[in-house]
């Protein structure tokens, strides 16, 4: 039977290579893979230094958060009642329960230093300056999204320390005067830290904040990637 | 000096040489998360601590021949951070005084309760009309096996029974 169908396009060009590097290619021509692997990492910088590790190590921990976060919710129940337990549980029962929280809690701290550090680092070499404005404030806006996590986070485990820390933390929204009290009422939801608050904590660490710092960090590195980075200032400039 | 070389007898310059301490890394990162996160998930499945518990119902002499009487149990178990309270009603029976069978009073079908009916001779699930005779047997209805029973000991004329989980 006579083959009927029309020449393939690579005839007569070398045959693709086999396995892993085949499917690279077919995935390679319909998403454009090389391209973006160019462009975000493949990309020129000019000369940098250590210090220009900041903002990697910082996203590196935002994502080990995320998953921590993620793994530390299957256990954890935001309820007066069940948060303190939920939590003895996960740290006293769960199979290596111990690490996931304490890489989640560690790895919050650190992020705080990386991010202040990261803060400081594009101060001090004036990379905020023009064009790069909307860089600067996009990461500023993420320097207080991960402050808004350390402490709405720091209210979950609901012990003694969690919640006098919340008490003192969230009296500094009442400092205001004539609107103050009514400000302090609507973020504890009543007149004191309870139930209401912890359920109201958990949702912004959770959900607002995470949503929020994900697309303030595709911002943010579209800016990274469009504009680019500059280089350590020179002595004289 | 001689440049080192890959496993493919490339030329390991800077470069690739970075990039492969970073991939390890990476790995080495994803493994310390990625391998106790499997166990974090799966263990309160795969740990089973035992809660077993001996429970004294009554005494054996405090049995009608023939016909079952139901002792109420109340005890509290653990579920996960939760203390809860697992109760039912373990039906004894005897024919001669000596020997006593406990029934679960969880119908084998689809886990309704099943009571003592007098009139029916039987067990009686009300969910789909399943009838289990004085020694669990059925009788009637959609249960698969007769009723579950309790491991059971006398000791001192005192019926005790197993529970477990």
């Amino acid at each position: 039977m006579a083959d009927t169908h029309p020449p393939r396009p690579n005839q007569g060009q070398p045959p693709l290579p086999r396995g892993g590097q085949a499917t690279l290619e077919w995935l390679d021509e319909r998403l454009g893979l090389r391209t973006i692997w160019t462009t975000i990492f493949a990309r020129a910088v000019p000369q940098t230094n250590w210090f220009y590790t900041l903002g990697s190590a910082s996203m590196i921990l935002a994502l080990l958060q995320v998953i921590t976060g993620m793994l530390l919710t299957i256990y954890y129940v935001p309820t007066p009642d069940h948060a303190y337990d939920s939590i003895q549980y996960i740290m006293n029962e769960v199979t290596f329960g111990w690490l996931i929280r304490g890489l989640h809690h560690w790895g919050a701290t650190l992020m705080v230093i990386t991010v202040f550090l990261r803060m400081l680092r594009t101060f001090f070499m004036g990379a905020y300056k023009y064009p790069r404005e909307l860089t600067w404030i996009t990461g500023a806006l993420l320097l207080l999204i991960v402050l808004v996590f350390g402490f709405s986070g720091y209210l979950l485990p609901w012990n003694q320390k969690a919640y006098w820390a919340g008490s003192v933390g969230t009296a500094v929204v009442g400092a205001p005067p004539i609107i103050g009290p009514l400000l302090l009422r609507i973020v504890r939801g009543g007149d004191q830290i309870g139930a209401v608050t912890l359920a109201r904590f958990y949702g912004l660490h959770i959900w607002w904040m995470p949503i929020a710092l994900l697309a303030l960090i595709g911002v943010h590195l579209y800016l990274v990637i469009k504009i680019g980075i500059t280089s350590p200032p020179e002595r004289d400039e | 000096m001689s440049a080192l070389r890959t496993s493919h007898g490339d030329e390991l310059g800077r470069r690739k040489f970075l990039s492969g301490i970073i991939g390890m890394v990476a790995g080495a990162v994803a493994v310390v998360v990625g391998l106790p996160a499997i166990g974090y998930l799966i263990s309160p499945g795969v740990k089973r601590q035992s809660q077993e518990k001996r429970l004294i119902l009554g005494p054996v002499a405090g049995l009608t021949p023939g016909i079952p009487t139901g002792f109420p149990f109340s005890r509290k178990i653990k579920d996960g951070w939760v203390e809860s309270a697992q109760t039912g009603v373990a039906y004894a029976v005897t024919h001669d005084g000596q020997n006593v069978k406990v029934f679960s009073n969880v119908c084998t079908h689809l886990s309704c309760r099943v009571t003592w009916d007098p009139d029916k001779g039987g067990f009686f699930c009300p969910c789909h009309d399943g009838l289990f005779g004085v020694d669990g047997e059925i009788l009637a209805g959609p249960p698969p096996r007769p009723l579950d029973q309790f491991q059971t000991k006398i000791e001192n004329g005192q019926i005790q029974i197993l529970l477990e989980a």
